[in-house]
Order: C-alpha cells, then structure tokens, then sequence
C-alpha cells in the first residue's frame, strides 16, 4: 500500500483527512502514483498536473525520503521505502516566499 | 417578501450575504473555498438557487465549483478548459507569438433559460460553454477567429471578463477582454466580429482606432434595450445605440474618465453608474475620496454619489466584476473595493452604508433578487 500525503487544499477538494492509501498496480513510480491518486479521486485532475501535458503544476513539488523528486523521471521507480509503505509520498504547495 | 443574496468572490476566499427586502440587516456564511481566488460568482437566472463559482489557485489551478442550494452546499463540477483544435498564438509582450495558454476563468455567465448552460469566459481570452451543468466545457472557438493573432495581453492579463446576453436575441452575445476589445456574435457563438469603431486609445496604441487591442474594462446594458451598450474603457466611459456597431464617448463631466466597472440601474436604463479612478497607473479614487458617479441621462452628465462613502483617506480600488445591481422596487447597488470592504444603497445610490469590511480583497460582486 503506497502512502500519499496531499495538501489541505487537495483535502478538502477529495473530502479526505489524512494521508491517502493507495494500491498501485504494477511498477511504482510518481506517474502510476498520480494515476492511481487521480482516478481514485478524480476531483484531483488538473490540480496536479496539467489535464492535456501531465507536466507537474509549477508551483506543486513532489517529495519522498527526504528527497525533492519533482526534477525526477516521471517513470523512474519510487525508493523501497515508499513501495513498502514505510515512507509517504508528499505532493506539496510549493513555498511561496514573502 | 422578496429576499436578496450577495454572492461575494473575493482574493482569499467566497462569502454569500442575505438580507430580506428592506436591506439593512446581512447575514454573512462564508468562508467558503478558504484559501483560494474566488474570482466571481453567478446564480442562475432561471434557477437562482443554482449557483457557479470560479476557483482557482496559483499552485493547484483552476476549479469550478456549483451549488445547488443557493451557496450552502457546493461540489467541484469539471475544471477541463482546453482550447478547441490547435491554439494557435497570440501576439506576445515582445513583439513574437505565443501560445494560447488556460490560466483561470474569470467570469461565469449562466443561460438566462436554462440553468445547465453556463458561458466562462477566460484567461487567455477565449470563451467556453457547458451544456450539462459545468461538467464539461467547450471552446466557442470562433471568437478567437476575431482577430486573435493581433490580441495582445496588458499588464493584468488577458482575460475575457464580461459575458452580456441579449434577453431579447438568443443569439446574440456581447464579450469585452482586457486590451482586446468588445465583440460580438449573432449567430450564438459561432462567429465572432470586433465592435470597437468609435473607441479610441491615443497612447495606448500606435493606431488610436485600431479595430483591436482596445483595454475594455467592462460593458453593461439594461435588459430592456439590449441594443444599448454603455463601456467602461481604460480611459473614457462610452455608448452605443446600434449593439456596438459605433460608440461615442459620454465621460462628460467626470473627473477622471479611468475605471473599471460600470453598470445600469434596474428600472431606469438612461441611469448608469461608474467608479471614477485617478489613473492606469494610480489605481486609488481621486484626492482619496471613494465616490460614485451617476448619470441620469445615459451619460455625459454625472453628479457624485458620496453620503456614506469615505471622503478622505481612501485608498482603494473598485475593479471590473465588482458592483451589481438588485431588481428591488427601489433599486439596490452594491459595490466591493481592494480593501475588503462591501458597500450598499437600497435607494439607487443616494445613500451608502458598508454592508460588510475587512473582507479579503473583492474581486466580485453579484446580487441575486428572490421571491
């Protein structure tokens, strides 16, 4: 079971609290994750990634293992740890500034 | 008893108001969509309890949102806008092309008839329609056939923000986008021509009468002539008699001809109202005074409207989707400013009371009149 962590925002669209657990079939990587997020809530369309390019949102940051994964291949398996659910995935609003 | 409802979009969040007939009490709910730009907010003519909404988000985009209960309740409807076909390009800050880019929807536009159609009118300027209740937009991509190539974005962006239906014509549909211009369609949205002959932006482009690329801010009309159209530009307020074929500049006696919305009362259509602003580039009233302006005579003569409005010290700006009009026996206007305040007149603007302050800045102002 993969963990998702999603913002509040994301939230509070798909009228969930907490993390998100996903089933992924076949090979996990951020796009079979975002896939599987994505139909399991389809309200998320659009707000991740684009609707028409899949192209990460610019201002939406994808983190795993204390690693920024969002510069990552989309199709590059994701670490043992998330797999194995020991670790969540993190989509994130990206810091603002100010 | 009739009712009223004030659907307030605003830069952090959305608020509904009611009050009953006599409009000196409000009730506020909200807020709703916290956290995100609420850029504006329209019921249904033919259903007022069915309400749209534009959300939308500078990390997670835009969305839709519909109620079906007059603002208590909502749910995400579709958020898909892609532009029909291949978009094409635009004219771009530095002279090339650029691609036709979906930012955020800045108006919504329900049917007159049938509360399931909705027009959206949208950054970059381009229009779509929903036939099932904001599940699924289409591009009505002739407009952009008006000319787009030539379309250029202003510093806000180029956004198609006013949507007017002829009630008499269905269809006939006026549009204004930001340094674009007015256009029109006849034949319900297939095709689209320019109606700016008349408008005139000297130093604002290089030909002061080009067919596009003049900065419309806002166009209003009463449902009763909907061949009268008056504009809010840039600079100057103007008027058409012959649905946008000509217009004439009717700023008369205003003391600064900048601004952003305009609108016509309810049951007097030769009484317009506009928000006069210092400048393009000084986006706060003239000598920090917030005034309404009225013309009683379809323009070129205005008389302020100040008892109740600030009369010093006031900074704020009034923008395009901002002030609304009810269809009570004494008509009501309302307006929402920068500062977050909302202000109302139950007696078409001799007297102002600030129904709401310290609200978020309000980026629209839509006042629904129930039985």
């Amino acid at each position: 079971m993969i963990r998702v962590v999603i913002p509040a925002h994301l939230r509070t669209l798909a009228r969930v609290n907490g993390e998100v657990q996903l089933e992924v079939a076949g090979p996990v990587t951020q796009r079979s994750v975002l896939d599987a997020l994505e139909a399991r809530f389809p309200v998320l369309q659009g707000t991740i990634r684009d609707h028409m390019t899949l192209k990460r949102r610019p201002f939406v940051r994808f983190f795993a293992c204390e690693e920024d994964l969002s510069h990552e291949a989309i199709d590059a398996p994701l670490p043992e740890a998330v797999v194995y659910g020991k670790e969540p995935y993190l989509i994130i609003g990206a810091l603002a500034g100010g | 008893m009739s009712k009223l409802r004030l659907l307030v979009g605003t830069r952090k969040w959305a608020f509904v108001l009611t009050s009953d007939g006599k409009r000196q009490k409000w009730d506020i709910t909200g807020p709703h969509f916290a956290g995100w730009e609420i850029y504006h907010m329209k019921g249904s003519p033919a259903d007022p309890d069915r309400i749209y909404a534009s959300q939308c988000s500078g990390w997670f985009g835009q969305m839709i949102q519909r109620s079906n209960d007059g603002g208590k309740t909502w749910e995400a409807v579709g958020n898909k806008f892609v532009y029909e076909g291949t978009p094409g390009t635009h004219q771009w800050y530095d002279g090339t092309q650029h691609p036709w880019e979906f930012k955020r929807v800045w108006h919504l536009e329900p049917s007159l008839k049938d509360p399931d159609v909705v027009y959206a009118g949208v950054e970059d300027a381009a229009m779509f329609r929903t036939d099932d209740g904001g599940q699924n937009w289409q591009e009505l991509a002739g407009l952009r056939a008006a000319k787009g190539n030539l379309w250029q974005p202003g510093a806000g962006g180029m956004g198609l923000h006013t949507i007017l239906l002829d009630p008499s014509n269905p269809n006939r549909i006026y549009i204004a986008i930001s340094a674009a211009g007015a256009f029109r369609t006849d034949d319900a949205g297939k095709t689209w021509r320019p109606i700016n002959s008349g408008l005139k932006s000297q130093y604002q482009l290089p030909d002061p009468d080009a067919e596009v690329g003049h900065c419309v801010h806002r166009i209003a009309l009463h449902p009763s002539r909907p061949g009268v159209l008056f504009m809010q530009k840039h600079w100057d307020v103007m008027r058409t008699d012959n649905a946008g074929d000509s217009w004439n500049e009717v700023s008369g006696n205003l003391p600064t001809d900048f601004g952003f919305p305009i609108d016509v009362h309810a049951h007097e259509p030769e009484t317009i109202y506009v928000v006069p602003i210092k400048s393009d580039s000084e986006h706060y009233p003239l000598d920090g005074k917030l005034r309404v302006y009225r013309s009683r005579t379809g323009g070129n003569e205005w008389e302020p409207l100040t008892k109740g409005l600030p009369q010093q010290d006031c900074y704020v700006n009034v923008l395009r989707d901002a002030m609304a009009v009810d269809s009570m026996d004494s008509c009501g206007i309302y307006f929402g400013t920068t500062g977050g305040q909302v202000y109302g007149s139950s007696d078409s603007g001799d007297t102002w009371t600030a129904i709401v302050r310290d609200l978020p800045a309000v980026l629209s102002v839509e006042v629904q009149t129930l039985k």
